[in-house]
């Protein structure tokens, strides 16, 4: 009963709070110089620090070679495979949300696997899987894959996939049918409908779910590391100069460092500015008219086979070598692996702390996302501050997003070391979060978005102050979004890895672990890395279940 | 107790002048509608009373009281959307408690109340429904429910029958208003059905580009439209051009286009001003060629279309212009395609207008 009066008074005074300009405005303006000081400019910033540096990579025309083909390297991955994710990710989602089967909402489910495992295990999964004695070149004699270029492309491809698929559904899922509807009854076939106008009108998605993807790629280093052989992108070359120079040569290694970051960053800025200019002025070639030929296509025949060549793609490329590490993992179940892990004995005891470290560093990221996420995300929505103030944080929100993570980790950590000593551990926060933190506006913008203020301002004529509308509309209506924006935020968390690698010397995450492990860092039996792969994935698979739970009475609203 | 007046109220959006200087007085108790064409300002000036959006200039009371600065949970005001906005993740029950709740209304009282209400929109059966579990119309009937419970003496309405079909709303429309009625509320209803608003309303506002043009109650609007716009937009008018051929005191003659001099009454024209006389489809008689009065227009039956109660005549004039005669199908001759006729009127019954400026379709257009 007091705890109840209690949270009447704080309610009481929060709605007074709420109802004054100034209390409202500050809570803004709070969330808008956190987002500038915290997670827009250090990672931008702090490389310009640093900036004379560069002079030194320009004496090693041998050093330059390599940065710049590393560079190179990176871009053409990411540009390449995100197309393929796009083509191959579309019928998927097409499947999903228009086929009729009731299977399809656990295909739903199994599409997020690759998202949610930490990629250092997927990497792991995926040499496995393709390279490995177990995996499927058992079947050829020999490994069918090596490390190196195509395994690279096949990693990245396997965890952007279900970003794509994600958007695409979501996308699906808003479109309104009637348009499609309305050329069919023009008379033209499904497939001619689709192409001509579901295709164009989801072309925002598109261009979202691509520019996703290829950031996606960008980023990723901790699985990249793993299966990259004797080939270099950006992030694995930024990782081996460190191991190579950052003792022996500190002020090249520094150069290096800040020249390579720069190119990525400015690189990719320019990228996704041209995608954002020009993808929308990007015409599919709906001019032409092949009626017959499309409708062909549109054939019970040519669904059928158009659906088994997305579910093979699917099961043999995504999420099977996703889930190969399984194997190994299982087998350590039933030899002394088990009871070491366990005893945290040997190389386990650092995994053990690397997972409380990995799980807190997520839990604070997210908890850090969502306090400072949220007004920014509620300003952005409803235009608090004009329409112009609205675009242009809806702009900046998504930069750390295609900043490749290692270089936002070495700009960042520039940044705060020549301001003040900043511990360890914050600065691991600082970097996840600068990374996730887009991931958590995307989410709630588009959440709030679709609240229409008729709500909002019901409620107000109804007597509810501010406070009270947030707490009894807003809320309610995006916990869902709130908790798979937080879940999004965790999981992608737990999986970075460039930039945790680029910030800390001491500290160890649970993805740089498995690294280690695998790169014979640290000397690891391949039991050891199953079991420490099969843990993570498992404890990824427990969020990834309970998100589904809680989610699962969503269809009433 | 609650007039609700706006003082010089203006409203802008950038460029776009949503409200221009509107001043309007609404009685305690009285079932106002504020009429007009889309885009005119109605909403702007509904959410202005209810306090979601702020004015650029001018005043607001409710009852004697200046509320320009009282947010809008403190108005005393419930406002119905056009898409009734009822919470979709609460149940009918809920939504209508949300008010006595966010209020702090004693538990005990806040039941009574939301009993009463749904008992008043006969919806007490349906409490656990969710809203999208229920049609147009019992949607519509909770949204007044909800706003009804929260303790609204004023309630304002913004098409609230916009989203039902044609026969739901033409019996809702009486229930509203008998309800605003029974229970002694203010309510102001924002239409741009010209017959929703004639048919419930006490008084109507007829808007027109962020201004008011005209208010008065039904008939006077009808029968005393004071310019081209309100009587073309109530009700239907013919418009016939012409210029004043002799003024005297407010009688007038008018030379019509085509030579016709037809008398008429009107005030503020001089000799020789083009000016427009609107004569209402039911003031003109059809006569016979040969019939001589003081108001003769002849023409030919170019159209008839039988209208069950009415015929619906379209007649060619001498001079081209065409009109549009109604009359009752039993009582008054019939007359046939092609036959020559001769209508009249009486001279109190037309209206004499200065051709406005812009042009009589620019004045009109909504
Ligand atoms: N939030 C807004 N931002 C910009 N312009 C607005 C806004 N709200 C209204 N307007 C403009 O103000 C003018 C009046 O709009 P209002 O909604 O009041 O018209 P209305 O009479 O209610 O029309 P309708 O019958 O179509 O609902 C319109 O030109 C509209 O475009
Ligand atoms: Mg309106």
């Amino acid at each position: 009963m007091r705890k109840r009066v209690n949270r009447r008074k704080i309610n009481d005074a929060l709605n007074a709070l709420s109802s004054k300009k100034t209390p409202k405005y500050i809570t803004y303006l709070a969330a808008i110089l956190i987002f500038l000081a915290l997670i827009l400019l250090p990672p931008i910033l702090g490389i310009f620090t640093k900036f004379d540096t560069i002079q030194q990579i320009f004496n090693q025309p041998a050093l330059m070679n390599r940065a710049l083909i590393a560079i190179a390297n990176s871009f053409i991955i990411a540009l390449l495979v995100s197309a393929f994710d796009v083509i191959a990710g579309v019928p998927m989602a097409w499947l999903i949300t228009r086929g009729k089967s009731r299977w399809l909402s656990i295909l739903d489910t199994l599409a997020d696997i690759p998202f949610i495992v930490p990629t250092a295990a997927l990497g792991y999964s995926l040499l496995l899987f393709w390279n490995g004695p177990e995996g499927i070149s058992a079947l050829f004699g020999g490994s069918l894959i090596s490390p190196g270029w195509l395994l690279i492309a096949l990693l990245h491809f396997t965890f952007s996939f279900p970003i794509v698929v994600r958007v695409m559904v979501g996308a699906l899922l808003d479109y309104k049918m009637e348009f499609e509807r309305a050329s069919r009854t023009l008379g033209a076939s499904p497939f001619t409908a689709v192409r001509t106008v579901t295709m164009p009108i989801l072309r925002p998605s598109l261009i979202a779910s691509y520019i996703l993807a290829f950031a996606r790629s960008l980023s990723e280093t901790g699985a990249t590391f793993i299966v990259a052989g004797l080939l270099e992108n950006g992030p694995v070359f930024l990782q081996n100069i460190k191991n190579e120079l950052a003792v022996s040569n500190p002020s090249l290694y520094e150069g290096a460092t800040v020249f390579t970051s720069l190119v990525l960053i400015v690189v990719s800025l320019a990228i996704f500015a041209f995608i954002r200019i020009f993808g929308s002025r990007l015409r599919l070639p709906i001019k032409g008219f092949w009626p017959s030929f499309e409708r062909k296509l549109s054939y019970k025949k040519a669904e059928a086979s158009r659906n088994s060549i997305t579910l093979i793609v699917f099961f043999l490329i995504v999420l099977i070598p996703s889930l190969f590490v399984a194997l190994p993992a299982f087998e350590a179940l039933f030899n002394p692996t088990l009871s070491e892990a366990f005893s945290g004995s040997g190389i386990w005891s650092v995994y053990w702390q690397s997972l409380v470290v990995s799980y807190a560093l997520a839990g604070i990221v997210t908890l850090l996302s969502f306090v400072i996420g949220l007004p920014m995300a509620l300003m952005i929505a409803r235009k608090r501050f004009g329409r112009l103030t609205s675009t242009t944080f809806d702009i900046l929100v998504n930069v750390p997003l295609i900043v490749p993570s290692i270089a936002l980790g070495v700009s960042l950590k520039f940044f705060w070391q020549s301001f003040a000593f900043v511990p360890e551990f914050l600065l691991l926060v600082f970097a996840h979060l600068a990374i996730t933190y887009p991931y958590f506006v995307r989410s709630m913008t588009a959440a709030f978005e679709r609240i229409s203020l008729d709500m909002e301002e019901a409620a107000r004529t109804l007597g509810a102050k501010p406070f009270d509308v947030f707490r009894t509309i807003m809320l309610p209506l995006t916990k869902y979004s709130i908790l798979s924006g937080a879940i999004i935020v965790f999981t992608r968390s737990v999986s970075e890895t460039g930039a945790t690698l680029a910030v800390v010397t001491t500290l160890q995450t649970a993805p740089v672990v498995i690294v280690n492990w695998v790169k014979q860092v640290v000397p690891a039996t391949p039991s050891d890395i199953g079991l420490g792969c099969g843990i993570l994935i498992v404890l990824s698979l427990a969020i990834l279940l309970t998100l589904r739970f809680v989610t699962r009475g969503k269809g009433r609203y | 107790m609650p007039d609700v007046r706006v003082v010089n109220l203006t409203k802008k959006f950038g460029d776009i002048v949503a409200l221009d200087n509107v001043n309007l007085t609404v009685h305690d108790k009285e079932y106002f509608s504020l009429l007009g064409p889309s885009g005119c300002g109605k909403t702007t000036l509904l959410r202005l009373i209810a306090g979601l959006i702020e004015p650029d200039s001018g005043e607001i009371y409710i009852g004697d009281k200046r509320v320009d600065n009282v947010p809008p949970e403190d108005r005393e005001i419930g406002f119905v959307f056009q898409t009734f906005a009822l919470f979709p993740h609460m149940t009918v029950w809920e939504n209508v408690n949300y008010g006595p709740k966010v209020k702090n209304f004693d538990e005990k009282e806040s039941e009574t109340i939301v009993h009463e209400v749904l008992e008043l929109v006969k919806l007490h059966e349906r409490l656990s429904a969710y809203p999208n579990e229920l049609s147009g119309g019992m949607m519509q009937r909770i949204a007044v429910a909800r706003a009804l419970a929260a303790g609204a003496k004023i309630l304002l309405l913004d098409e609230p029958l916009g989203q039902l079909d044609a026969k739901v709303r033409n019996e809702i429309r009486y229930e509203m208003r008998k309800m605003a009625k029974d229970l002694n509320l203010t309510a102001i209803h924002v239409t741009h059905d010209q017959s929703e608003a004639m048919s419930i309303s006490d008084r109507i506002a007829v808007m027109k580009k962020g201004k008011i043009v005209q208010v008065g109650t039904p008939q006077e609007l009808y029968m005393k439209p004071n310019s081209l716009f309100v009587a073309n937009f109530i009700g239907e008018s013919n418009f016939l051009e012409g210029s004043v051929a002799e003024a005297n005191n407010g009688s007038l003659v008018i030379e019509l286009r085509g030579g016709a001099k037809v008398h008429a009454f009107g005030k503020g024209l001089a000799k020789d001003e083009r000016a427009i006389v609107v004569i209402r489809p039911e003031v003109l008689t059809v006569e016979k060629p040969s019939y001589q009065g003081k108001n003769m227009l002849r023409g030919v039956v170019e159209k008839i279309s039988f209208e069950g109660t009415f015929i619906r005549y379209v007649i060619r004039l001498e001079s081209e212009d065409v009109v549009i005669v109604i009359k009752p199908s039993l009582t008054e001759r019939w007359f046939d395609i092609g036959d020559s006729i001769t209508l009249s009127f009486e001279s109190e019954k037309v209206h004499v207008f200065a051709y406005p400026e812009a042009g009589l379709m620019e004045e009109i257009s909504v």
